[in-house]
Protein backbone atom coordinates (compact mmCIF):
# COMPACT_ATOMS: atom_id res chain seq x y z
CA UNK A 1 0.00 0.00 0.00
CA UNK A 2 1.04 3.58 -0.39
CA UNK A 3 1.22 5.90 2.61
CA UNK A 4 2.86 9.27 3.22
CA UNK A 5 5.84 9.27 5.58
CA UNK A 6 6.91 12.71 6.79
CA UNK A 7 5.31 14.26 3.73
CA UNK A 8 6.83 11.90 1.16
CA UNK A 9 4.73 9.21 -0.57
CA UNK A 10 6.08 5.76 0.04
CA UNK A 11 5.19 2.15 -0.79
CA UNK A 12 5.24 -0.16 2.23
CA UNK A 13 4.73 -3.93 2.61
CA UNK A 14 4.02 -4.02 6.34
CA UNK A 15 0.64 -3.28 7.92
CA UNK A 16 1.20 -2.28 11.54
CA UNK A 17 2.79 0.98 12.59
CA UNK A 18 5.52 -0.81 14.55
CA UNK A 19 6.51 -2.91 11.53
CA UNK A 20 6.28 0.01 9.10
CA UNK A 21 8.67 2.06 11.24
CA UNK A 22 11.17 -0.78 11.10
CA UNK A 23 10.67 -1.23 7.37
CA UNK A 24 11.35 2.48 6.82
CA UNK A 25 14.55 2.32 8.83
CA UNK A 26 13.52 4.32 11.88
CA UNK A 27 15.20 3.29 15.08
CA UNK A 28 15.82 4.87 18.45
CA UNK A 29 13.54 7.32 20.12
CA UNK A 30 10.84 8.73 17.86
CA UNK A 31 7.22 9.78 18.37
CA UNK A 32 4.49 9.04 15.84
CA UNK A 33 1.22 10.49 14.62
CA UNK A 34 -1.15 8.98 12.05
CA UNK A 35 -3.49 11.33 10.20
CA UNK A 36 -2.56 14.09 12.66
CA UNK A 37 -3.41 12.01 15.75
CA UNK A 38 -0.73 10.95 18.24
CA UNK A 39 -0.11 7.20 18.44
CA UNK A 40 1.86 6.26 21.57
CA UNK A 41 4.60 3.63 21.54
CA UNK A 42 2.36 1.21 23.42
CA UNK A 43 -0.24 1.28 20.61
CA UNK A 44 2.11 0.89 17.62
CA UNK A 45 1.98 -2.91 17.52
CA UNK A 46 -1.82 -2.97 17.18
CA UNK A 47 -2.26 0.06 15.00
CA UNK A 48 -2.89 -1.02 11.39
CA UNK A 49 -2.39 1.55 8.67
CA UNK A 50 -4.38 1.71 5.47
CA UNK A 51 -3.71 2.99 1.99
CA UNK A 52 -3.41 6.78 1.91
CA UNK A 53 -2.66 7.25 5.62
CA UNK A 54 -0.36 10.06 6.62
CA UNK A 55 2.40 9.08 9.04
CA UNK A 56 4.54 11.62 10.91
CA UNK A 57 7.71 10.41 12.63
CA UNK A 58 9.35 13.00 14.87
CA UNK A 59 12.64 13.01 16.71
CA UNK A 60 14.56 15.33 19.00
CA UNK A 61 15.69 18.58 17.48
CA UNK A 62 17.30 21.86 18.51
CA UNK A 63 14.83 24.42 19.81
CA UNK A 64 14.48 27.73 21.58
CA UNK B 1 14.17 30.95 44.48
CA UNK B 2 10.62 29.84 43.63
CA UNK B 3 10.42 26.22 42.48
CA UNK B 4 9.22 25.19 39.02
CA UNK B 5 6.64 22.46 39.61
CA UNK B 6 8.62 21.36 42.65
CA UNK B 7 12.01 21.60 40.95
CA UNK B 8 14.47 24.16 42.30
CA UNK B 9 16.93 25.18 39.62
CA UNK B 10 20.63 25.55 40.37
CA UNK B 11 20.62 28.90 38.57
CA UNK B 12 18.13 31.09 36.71
CA UNK B 13 19.35 30.58 33.12
CA UNK B 14 17.25 28.65 30.61
CA UNK B 15 19.13 28.34 27.34
CA UNK B 16 17.88 27.37 23.90
CA UNK B 17 19.72 24.85 21.75
CA UNK B 18 18.97 26.19 18.24
CA UNK B 19 21.03 28.14 15.71
CA UNK B 20 24.53 27.47 17.09
CA UNK B 21 27.40 27.37 14.57
CA UNK B 22 28.07 23.71 15.46
CA UNK B 23 27.02 21.02 17.94
CA UNK B 24 30.36 21.30 19.73
CA UNK B 25 29.88 25.05 20.27
CA UNK B 26 26.39 24.37 21.58
CA UNK B 27 27.79 21.81 24.00
CA UNK B 28 30.57 24.17 25.13
CA UNK B 29 28.08 27.01 25.67
CA UNK B 30 26.16 24.81 28.11
CA UNK B 31 29.20 23.44 29.85
CA UNK B 32 30.90 26.84 30.22
CA UNK B 33 27.78 28.69 31.35
CA UNK B 34 26.28 25.95 33.50
CA UNK B 35 22.75 26.84 32.33
CA UNK B 36 20.22 24.82 34.33
CA UNK B 37 17.64 24.21 31.60
CA UNK B 38 17.88 23.39 27.89
CA UNK B 39 14.93 24.01 25.59
CA UNK B 40 14.49 21.50 22.77
CA UNK B 41 12.02 20.74 20.02
CA UNK B 42 10.68 18.03 17.72
CA UNK B 43 11.00 17.79 13.98
CA UNK B 44 10.56 15.16 11.30
CA UNK B 45 13.17 12.48 11.82
CA UNK B 46 15.18 11.33 8.83
CA UNK B 47 16.38 7.78 8.34
CA UNK B 48 19.86 9.12 9.25
CA UNK B 49 18.74 9.40 12.89
CA UNK B 50 20.00 12.98 13.35
CA UNK B 51 17.63 13.44 16.28
CA UNK B 52 19.14 10.51 18.16
CA UNK B 53 22.64 12.01 18.19
CA UNK B 54 21.31 15.38 19.32
CA UNK B 55 19.26 13.83 22.11
CA UNK B 56 22.25 11.80 23.32
CA UNK B 57 24.30 14.99 23.57
CA UNK B 58 21.62 16.88 25.50
CA UNK B 59 21.13 13.97 27.88
CA UNK B 60 24.85 13.92 28.60
CA UNK B 61 24.75 17.59 29.62
CA UNK B 62 22.73 16.58 32.67
CA UNK B 63 20.47 19.64 32.49
CA UNK B 64 16.70 19.88 32.86
CA UNK B 65 15.04 19.52 29.46
CA UNK B 66 12.14 21.76 28.45
CA UNK B 67 10.57 20.70 25.11
CA UNK B 68 8.62 23.34 23.19
CA UNK B 69 5.69 23.40 20.80
CA UNK B 70 7.38 25.99 18.59
CA UNK B 71 5.62 26.78 15.34
CA UNK B 72 2.21 25.50 16.43
CA UNK B 73 -0.75 27.65 15.39
CA UNK B 74 -3.70 25.60 16.63
CA UNK B 75 -4.71 23.98 19.92
CA UNK B 76 -4.82 20.52 18.34
CA UNK B 77 -1.37 20.90 16.81
CA UNK B 78 0.12 22.08 20.11
CA UNK B 79 -1.56 19.36 22.18
CA UNK B 80 -0.45 16.61 19.77
CA UNK B 81 3.09 18.01 19.71
CA UNK B 82 3.14 18.06 23.52
CA UNK B 83 2.18 14.39 23.66
CA UNK B 84 4.88 13.50 21.17
CA UNK B 85 7.45 15.56 23.09
CA UNK B 86 6.58 13.84 26.35
CA UNK B 87 7.25 10.49 24.76
CA UNK B 88 10.57 11.49 23.17
CA UNK B 89 11.99 13.51 26.06
CA UNK B 90 10.38 11.64 28.97
CA UNK B 91 9.35 14.75 30.85
CA UNK B 92 5.98 16.25 31.82
CA UNK B 93 7.45 19.73 31.24
CA UNK B 94 6.25 21.51 28.13
CA UNK B 95 6.98 25.04 26.94
CA UNK B 96 3.62 25.80 25.38
CA UNK B 97 3.90 28.08 22.37
CA UNK B 98 0.84 28.94 20.34
CA UNK B 99 1.78 31.43 17.71
CA UNK B 100 -0.86 33.92 16.66
CA UNK B 101 0.99 36.27 14.36
CA UNK B 102 3.58 35.45 11.71
CA UNK B 103 5.69 38.60 11.92
CA UNK B 104 5.75 39.24 15.65
CA UNK B 105 5.36 35.58 16.69
CA UNK B 106 3.01 37.00 19.30
CA UNK B 107 1.28 34.27 21.32
CA UNK B 108 -2.37 33.59 20.53
CA UNK B 109 -3.42 33.88 24.15
CA UNK B 110 -6.97 32.62 23.58
CA UNK B 111 -5.80 29.31 22.15
CA UNK B 112 -2.95 29.29 24.68
CA UNK B 113 -5.35 29.22 27.64
CA UNK B 114 -7.42 26.48 25.97
CA UNK B 115 -4.40 24.28 25.26
CA UNK B 116 -2.94 24.92 28.73
CA UNK B 117 -6.16 23.65 30.31
CA UNK B 118 -6.19 20.46 28.21
CA UNK B 119 -2.54 19.70 28.89
CA UNK B 120 -2.67 20.54 32.61
CA UNK B 121 -5.65 18.23 33.00
CA UNK B 122 -3.64 15.49 31.27
CA UNK B 123 -0.81 15.82 33.77
CA UNK B 124 1.56 18.05 31.85
CA UNK B 125 3.52 20.74 33.71
CA UNK B 126 2.95 23.66 31.40
CA UNK B 127 5.35 26.59 30.92
CA UNK B 128 3.20 28.94 28.82
CA UNK B 129 4.91 31.43 26.51
CA UNK B 130 2.55 34.36 26.95
CA UNK B 131 2.27 38.13 26.75
CA UNK B 132 2.58 40.43 29.77
CA UNK B 133 -1.24 40.69 30.07
CA UNK B 134 -2.33 40.22 33.68
CA UNK B 135 -5.76 38.81 32.91
CA UNK B 136 -4.31 36.23 30.56
CA UNK B 137 -1.88 35.34 33.34
CA UNK B 138 -4.78 34.80 35.74
CA UNK B 139 -6.59 32.62 33.19
CA UNK B 140 -3.46 30.52 32.66
CA UNK B 141 -3.13 29.94 36.40
CA UNK B 142 -6.82 29.02 36.59
CA UNK B 143 -6.20 26.57 33.73
CA UNK B 144 -3.63 24.80 35.89
CA UNK B 145 -0.33 26.48 34.99
CA UNK B 146 2.04 27.05 37.90
CA UNK B 147 4.60 29.04 35.89
CA UNK B 148 4.18 32.04 33.57
CA UNK B 149 6.62 33.04 30.85
CA UNK B 150 5.84 36.53 29.49
CA UNK B 151 7.75 37.79 26.49
CA UNK B 152 10.33 40.53 26.90
CA UNK B 153 10.16 41.40 23.19
CA UNK B 154 9.41 39.37 20.03
CA UNK B 155 11.34 36.09 19.66
CA UNK B 156 14.76 36.61 18.11
CA UNK B 157 14.49 40.41 18.11
CA UNK B 158 17.13 41.05 20.78
CA UNK B 159 15.39 44.27 21.76
CA UNK B 160 15.41 43.66 25.49
CA UNK B 161 12.46 44.35 27.76
CA UNK B 162 10.00 46.31 25.63
CA UNK B 163 7.70 47.05 28.57
CA UNK B 164 9.44 46.85 31.96
CA UNK B 165 6.41 48.51 33.57
CA UNK B 166 4.13 45.64 32.51
CA UNK B 167 6.65 43.04 33.65
CA UNK B 168 6.95 44.78 37.02
CA UNK B 169 3.16 44.80 37.34
CA UNK B 170 3.11 41.10 36.56
CA UNK B 171 5.65 40.41 39.29
CA UNK B 172 3.52 42.34 41.77
CA UNK B 173 0.30 40.62 40.65
CA UNK B 174 1.67 37.07 40.95
CA UNK B 175 3.99 37.15 43.99
CA UNK B 176 3.99 33.36 44.49
CA UNK B 177 4.21 32.22 40.86
CA UNK B 178 7.57 31.50 39.23
CA UNK B 179 7.94 34.00 36.38
CA UNK B 180 10.34 33.72 33.46
CA UNK B 181 11.10 36.37 30.87
CA UNK B 182 11.08 34.37 27.66
CA UNK B 183 12.23 35.87 24.36
CA UNK B 184 13.57 39.22 23.25
CA UNK B 185 16.77 39.23 25.29
CA UNK B 186 19.73 40.53 23.27
CA UNK B 187 22.31 41.52 25.87
CA UNK B 188 23.36 40.49 29.36
CA UNK B 189 22.07 43.85 30.62
CA UNK B 190 18.58 42.88 29.44
CA UNK B 191 18.81 39.59 31.30
CA UNK B 192 20.06 41.33 34.43
CA UNK B 193 17.18 43.82 34.22
CA UNK B 194 14.64 40.98 34.15
CA UNK B 195 16.20 39.45 37.24
CA UNK B 196 16.37 42.84 38.99
CA UNK B 197 12.58 43.03 38.54
CA UNK B 198 12.35 39.91 40.67
CA UNK B 199 11.87 37.36 37.91
CA UNK B 200 12.84 33.80 38.66
CA UNK B 201 14.64 32.98 35.43
CA UNK B 202 15.38 34.18 31.92
CA UNK B 203 14.93 32.03 28.81
CA UNK B 204 17.01 33.01 25.80
CA UNK B 205 18.53 31.44 22.71
CA UNK B 206 19.40 33.72 19.80
CA UNK B 207 21.41 36.20 21.89
CA UNK B 208 23.89 33.43 22.68
CA UNK B 209 23.68 31.30 19.53
CA UNK B 210 24.11 34.24 17.16
CA UNK B 211 26.86 36.02 19.11
CA UNK B 212 30.29 36.03 17.49
CA UNK B 213 31.51 33.96 20.44
CA UNK B 214 28.51 32.00 21.74
CA UNK B 215 30.48 30.35 24.54
CA UNK B 216 31.67 33.69 25.97
CA UNK B 217 28.18 35.16 25.60
CA UNK B 218 26.65 32.19 27.44
CA UNK B 219 29.01 32.85 30.34
CA UNK B 220 28.19 36.57 30.24
CA UNK B 221 24.47 35.77 30.39
CA UNK B 222 24.99 33.51 33.38
CA UNK B 223 26.91 36.21 35.23
CA UNK B 224 24.20 38.73 34.34
CA UNK B 225 21.28 36.65 35.64
CA UNK B 226 23.17 35.87 38.81
CA UNK B 227 24.06 39.56 39.34
CA UNK B 228 20.44 40.58 38.72
CA UNK B 229 19.16 37.91 41.09
CA UNK B 230 21.56 39.02 43.83
CA UNK B 231 20.68 42.66 43.24
CA UNK B 232 16.96 42.02 43.60
CA UNK B 233 17.53 40.15 46.84
CA UNK B 234 19.74 43.02 48.07
CA UNK B 235 16.80 45.47 47.84
CA UNK B 236 18.09 48.25 45.54
CA UNK B 237 17.98 51.93 46.51
CA UNK B 238 15.19 54.16 45.21
CA UNK B 239 16.09 56.32 42.21
CA UNK B 240 15.73 60.08 42.69
CA UNK B 241 15.67 63.06 40.37
CA UNK B 242 18.19 65.34 42.13
CA UNK B 243 21.76 64.74 43.27
CA UNK B 244 22.60 63.90 46.83
CA UNK B 245 26.28 63.96 47.81
CA UNK B 246 27.58 60.58 48.84
CA UNK B 247 30.60 62.15 50.61
CA UNK B 248 29.56 63.64 53.99
CA UNK B 249 29.34 67.44 54.04
CA UNK B 250 29.77 67.69 57.80
CA UNK B 251 33.37 68.49 58.79
CA UNK B 252 34.31 69.81 55.38
CA UNK B 253 37.24 72.31 55.60
CA UNK B 254 36.55 75.99 54.91
CA UNK B 255 39.03 76.78 52.13
CA UNK B 256 37.30 79.31 49.86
Amino acid sequence: MQITVNGTPREVREKTLAAILEECGFSGRVATAVNEDFVPVSARGDRVLKDGDRLEVLGAMQGG
Amino acid sequence: MRAFYGTTLANPLMLGTAQYPSPSILEAAFRESGAAVATVSLRREGADGAGQAFWAMIRDLGVHVLPNTAGCHTVKEAVTTAHMAREVFETPWIKLELIGHTDSLQPDVFQLVEAAKILSDEGFQVFPYTTDDLIVGERLLAAGCEVLMPWGAPIGSGRGLANPYALRAMRAEFPDTPLVVDAGIGLPSHAAQAMELGYDAVLLNTAVAKAGDPVAMARAMMQAVQAGHLAHAADPMEARDMAEPSTPVVGKAFLS
